[in-house]
């Protein structure tokens, strides 16, 4: 799974025509998992989601939940503002 | 039509089953056994806010260290079934105060807790198209809730009735609806009994599964001792049942100091428990140590000055000045208005032992 830089991550954002994202900041484990899965229910197959998380956990957590739900992960970096990035393609 | 030719037979309907997965073994084991039998097995876990997973590691830095895993999320992985994760955490409340079968050796509501989320899983299996639900359950593997007599107790009171079937411990039980319609075959489910672990690790060990988790006393925080003790003692103070998702969330963190009963303080241990607290600070009065480094701790209660000044005390006895004359702390009320002041370390033996809950 794609461990980006930052400076990567912003390029690989702007590069996608439409997104939406999801604010799970200072959200511990497995919460940020749980809001990711309940929001890509409400979305459509392909659409492109960011989620923003600071638990550490969520390093772990979602790429696993994304690869056992076959769930694109396009991307994801830590940023110096001590926020964990997540760029991801909906496939539910 | 030859002699040769076969009559096709009528396809059999692919049958389908949601395991309940908590991240321990049992749940892992009783999961593959059904998924052995060719059924198409899906995984479900819930989140009540007591769930040991993730929290602690995430805050406590000495944890850091410690391999960041979901234990639910890791079981699916190596099942290769996806797994669902239900948030129960508000509607959880009510068991946590009420539970209708009592709780356990601490505040544990486990049996009330096993019938409401296979009751859960039962409304989840209807809604999907799934046909029956799988546990982990070992009879007189748990105290509480895994006893010969609690089994048809959780099956009938969560609904499921004979739809819940129990891979690990099945051949000890009345044959359920699965085993009766041939959708699993009887003979190779197994008939564990008792606390013994033995059982489970040769399963494991045939299954090839490794690096299991082992939580000691299960996944949830509510079956701890020392934890129970803090939301019973949140509960005392507030003279009431009641917590907010913060509320737990904090028992899990600091030192836990009641030195009146309208006040406690909850005190950082380290660096990680200071940055997690440190996110409390618009929500609680805190204080941190100026003129010596020392732990941040939140005021949580109802308290005036010489409350404040007390707990003022406590935190420079846990600072780097426990031996200065004076340690200068700062006080910063949750409207954002702080000040400064001088106090004198409290001594050891001046912190009392039932001060600490």
């Amino acid at each position: 799974m794609p461990k980006i830089t930052e400076s990567q991550f912003i390029k690989l954002e702007s590069s996608q025509s439409s997104m939406e994202t999801l604010e799970c900041s200072r959200l511990l484990c497995p919460m940020p998992v749980i809001k990711t899965q309940n929001k890509l229910k409400e979305m459509k197959e392909g659409d492109i989601l960011k989620v923003i998380c600071t638990d550490p956990g969520t390093m772990a957590d979602i790429p696993t939940w994304s690869r056992i739900n076959q769930i694109q992960v396009l991307g994801y970096a830590e940023f110096r503002d001590h926020t964990i990035q997540f760029l991801l393609r909906n496939t539910l | 039509m030859r002699m040769t030719d076969t009559i096709p037979s009528k396809p059999t309907k692919q049958r389908k089953a949601v395991a309940l997965i908590s991240g321990g073994l049992d749940s892992l084991l009783a999961a593959k056994v059904v998924q052995e039998q060719g059924i198409h097995v899906e995984g479900i876990n819930f989140y009540t806010g007591f769930c040991v997973e993730g929290h602690t590691h995430a805050i406590r830095k000495k944890d850091k260290e410690k391999q960041k895993r979901n234990n639910a999320l890791w079981s699916a992985e190596q099942l290769g079934i996806k797994l669902h994760i239900l948030d129960i955490s508000e509607e959880y409340k009510d068991i946590v105060y009420n539970p209708k079968h009592g709780y356990g050796a601490n505040l544990n509501p486990c049996l009330d807790c096993k019938i409401y989320m296979v009751n859960q899983a039962q409304d989840w299996a209807d809604e999907n198209g799934f046909d029956f639900i799988i546990t982990g359950e070992v009879i007189g593997q748990r105290p509480k809730s895994q006893r010969k007599e609690t089994m048809p107790i959780i099956a009938r009171e969560s609904g499921a009735e004979d739809r819940l079937l129990r891979p690990l411990c099945a051949k000890n039980l009345i044959p359920s609806l699965p085993e009766r319609e041939g959708w699993v075959n009887r003979e190779e489910l197994y008939d564990f009994s008792g606390r013994s672990r033995k059982p489970q690790f040769e399963l494991a060990e045939k299954f090839g599964f490794e690096d299991y988790a082992q939580p000691a006393g299960g996944c949830c925080f509510l079956t701890d001792a020392n934890y129970s003790k803090k939301l019973a003692d949140l509960w005392a103070a507030r003279g009431e049942k009641r917590y907010e998702l913060d509320d737990i969330m904090l028992l899990k963190v600091g030192r836990h100091i009641r030195p009146k009963p309208n006040f406690k303080l909850i005190v950082s241990r380290e660096e990680g428990e200071n940055n997690f607290l440190r996110g409390y600070k618009k929500e609680f009065t805190s204080i941190h140590t100026v003129s010596h480094g020392g732990p941040l701790t939140l005021l949580e209660g109802t308290f005036d000055k010489e409350d404040i000044k007390l707990a003022a005390q406590i935190v420079a006895r846990y600072s780097g000045g426990k031996n200065a004359e004076k340690v200068t702390v700062e006080v910063e009320n949750y409207n954002q208005t702080s000040y400064v002041m001088d106090v004198t370390p409290m001594q050891p033996h001046e912190v009392k032992e039932d001060w600490h809950i």
